[in-house]
């Protein structure tokens, strides 16, 4: 439908620079925030211009002893084990989640409806609910404090074996009969015809699990006590705990910044994939 | 180049079975369709013969050689599907070659192969193209490609144009048929259509609910249907079936109307039994009053221009009947027509076992 009236055009217009303005305007602050000193920054009223500190608060936050008054790790370090962490748990995630769906669709062994259910109930059991088992068990194999403790509780992932289970469902039959009479084995098939045609669907999967790997906060904080294995996310809680005693907020700010800018930079850099995986329809 | 021999050839899905024992032998070089209505199991055969289905009972033999327990990549087939299976995401060259690249063909006799088959297909120009990029008949084109730089000993076809608009079948029909006679390589090919089955097989295998009816030329099945199904099968318009009694010499039928034809060849000891009389509407000729067999009511007259086509039903009854008449004919709905046979083209049926009875 195509309204040309002009009261309609203003009035959406509005709307949607309000809703703009309600999601952009912390950023800016954020922002602007970032660019000042330590003093500017808690005189009121609170800038709202860019000030001129920028560069030297983006040393002093990546490469400086954290926050004065805490026992932080440098930023850079934190940003390093938070990349290290979401990378692991999405690239862990499409892996296992694609073997999964790969057995449960194209091969018949026997209970393949039980391991099917199984797959299906953790879809209830996020690490949240199971998390002081799941909390004993990484213990015990000593993973506490490790990337490996970090992220393998993360990595079994329903929602993904149910996704790439779907994708491969939509495959023709007779593409995997073509394959089979070339000769193509399970795996071959798996490499040369699978992957290139869940390109897209993988694409979109890894830039949510990403995100979701990045975002972690409770597990972060169970399973590392050793600083040098804080996450970023886990530091800004802690930054802002320790803000009542010395109000950094250009620090706070920066260190905040710093964390959105890996998600956004994976958002932007899949984005094509993710328009394509939209618009190619044919498989 | 190979024979196919099935023996005794059953099917079964779980307690269901869907081929009843098929014995067939497919000679060398031979272009074999298998033709029936949907559901009659021709898929299933053709896929048993590819290796993509199971066999439950009997034996299939490519050459010499046993291949029930075969793998589809080592019975040395090729095999064109109705959707075409082409790799999306792979050029055509790609798709072409994927199965030579398997098997470690060198790169050179790659090239050299998909070239030559590019050549002949008429497909050289799009080598580099994906299969979305052509239309439906140039990847048709490709899928048979890809079966032809096989160099395999079978091809195997699933109702390869039935996603063709009738103008590009018509084409494409022609072209198998040529491309198959050039190669020289033994065939199957499944369709329910019939027109298809009879312009390309060298023999028809007509299948209808898991058992064969019969398999012979198109002529054979065309000029002596061996069972009521054939005869209603092939031919289109469809034979005209006809409720008959047979006369005390065997060959005089009489109608259910009264009116009596001839049959040229009949069994005397069928002698007043009921039987069914099948004639192809174009054996059927217009006759005046005093040489007409029998007669028929007109219901509606399709002007074709070449031929002229009269439904209507045998007079005083319900019974169908067709007619084809050459040219153009001007014929009046609701009018009476004398018709006349030749008694070399009336087949009898029994109507209890379905077979041929002269
Ligand atoms: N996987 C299966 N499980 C159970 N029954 C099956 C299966 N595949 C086919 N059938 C049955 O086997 C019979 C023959 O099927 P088939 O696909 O060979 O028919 P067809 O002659 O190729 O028909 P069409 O012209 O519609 O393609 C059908 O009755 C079908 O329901
Ligand atoms: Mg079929």
């Amino acid at each position: 439908m195509i309204e040309n009236r002009p009261i309609v055009t203003f009035f959406t217009h509005v709307m949607l620079i309000l809703g703009i303005f309600m999601i952009a305007l912390p950023i800016w602050i954020t922002f602007v925030a970032s660019t000042h000193d330590e003093i500017r920054m808690v005189q009121s009223p609170i800038p709202l211009w860019p000030g001129d500190q920028f560069f030297v608060n983006l040393e002093r936050t990546l490469f400086g002893a954290g926050l004065s008054g805490t026992e932080n790790a440098p930023v850079w370090l934190m940003l390093l084990n938070s990349l290290a962490m979401a990378l692991m748990i999405s690239i862990g995630k499409i892996a296992i989640s694609l073997i999964s769906a790969f057995a449960i669709v194209y091969f018949k062994f026997p209970f393949r409806m039980t391991f099917f259910w199984m797959i299906f109930i953790t879809l209830m059991l996020p690490v949240e609910v199971r998390i002081l088992p799941t909390f004993e068990v990484v213990a015990n194999l000593g993973l506490l404090n490790s990337y490996w403790g970090l992220s393998i509780p993360l990595i079994a992932s329903a929602t993904a074996t149910f996704m790439f289970r779907q994708v491969f469902l939509t495959i023709p039959d007779e593409l995997l009969e073509s394959a089979r009479i070339d000769g193509a084995g399970p795996m071959r098939f798996f490499w040369d015809i699978l992957l290139p045609l869940s390109r897209t669907n993988i694409a979109a999967l890894f830039v949510i699990m990403f995100i979701f790997g990045w975002n972690q906060y409770l597990w972060p904080l169970l399973v590392t006590t050793d600083t040098s294995m804080t996450t970023i996310v886990m530091s800004i809680k802690q930054m802002l705990e320790a803000a009542e005693q010395s109000p950094q907020w250009n620090i706070i700010m920066m260190t905040a910044l710093l964390a959105m800018v890996p998600p956004v930079f994976v958002v932007i850099g899949m984005q094509k994939l993710f328009v394509k995986g939209l618009t190619e329809t044919e498989k | 180049m190979a024979k196919i021999a099935l023996e005794h050839i059953r099917k079964a899905y779980g307690p269901t079975e869907v081929i009843h024992g098929i014995d067939g032998e497919i000679k060398d070089g031979e272009f074999v369709v298998i033709v029936g209505p949907s559901g009659c199991g021709k898929s299933t055969l053709l896929r048993m013969i590819a290796g993509l289905e199971s066999v439950t009972d009997g034996t299939i033999r490519i050459g010499d050689k046993v291949v029930n327990n075969l793998e589809p990549s080592q019975r040395d087939i090729a095999m064109v599907f109705q959707n075409y299976a082409l790799y999306p995401h792979m050029s055509v060259f790609d798709n072409m070659s994927y199965g030579l690249k398997i098997r470690g063909l060198p790169k050179a006799e790659i090239k050299r192969r998909v070239e030559e088959a590019a050549h002949i297909l008429e497909l050289t120009p799009y080598l580099q193209r994906a299969p979305r990029q052509l239309s439906g008949g140039q990847r048709q084109r490709v899928a048979m490609g890809r079966a032809i730089v096989r160099e395999p000993s079978v091809f195997l076809f699933d109702e390869p144009l039935s996603n063709l608009d009738a103008k590009l079948r018509v084409q494409m029909r022609l072209e198998i048929k040529k491309l198959q006679e050039r190669l020289g390589i033994t065939s199957v090919y499944v369709t329910h259509d019939q027109v298809e089955a009879m312009t390309l097989g060298h023999r028809l295998m007509v299948l209808n609910g898991g058992n064969v009816e019969q398999f012979g030329s198109p002529i054979d099945l065309y000029d002596k249907p061996q069972t009521l199904f054939v005869a209603g099968f092939i031919g289109s318009p469809a034979m005209n079936i006809l409720d008959a009694v047979c006369g005390g010499d065997g060959k005089s039928m009489t109608l259910f109307n009264g009116d009596v034809i001839t049959a040229a060849s009949g069994a005397e000891n069928l002698a007043g039994k009921s039987l069914k009389a099948g004639m192809r509407p174009e054996h059927l000729h217009l006759a005046g009053s005093h040489d007409a067999q029998f007669s028929a009511h007109v219901d509606v007259v399709e002007q074709l221009g070449a031929d002229t086509i009269v439904h209507g039903t045998l007079l005083n009854t319900e019974e169908q009947l067709s007619v084809r008449l050459d040219g153009i004919q001007r014929l009046e709905r609701g009018s009476t027509i004398g018709l006349s046979v030749d008694p070399a083209n009336v087949h009898l049926f029994d109507p209890q076992t379905t077979q041929r009875v002269n």
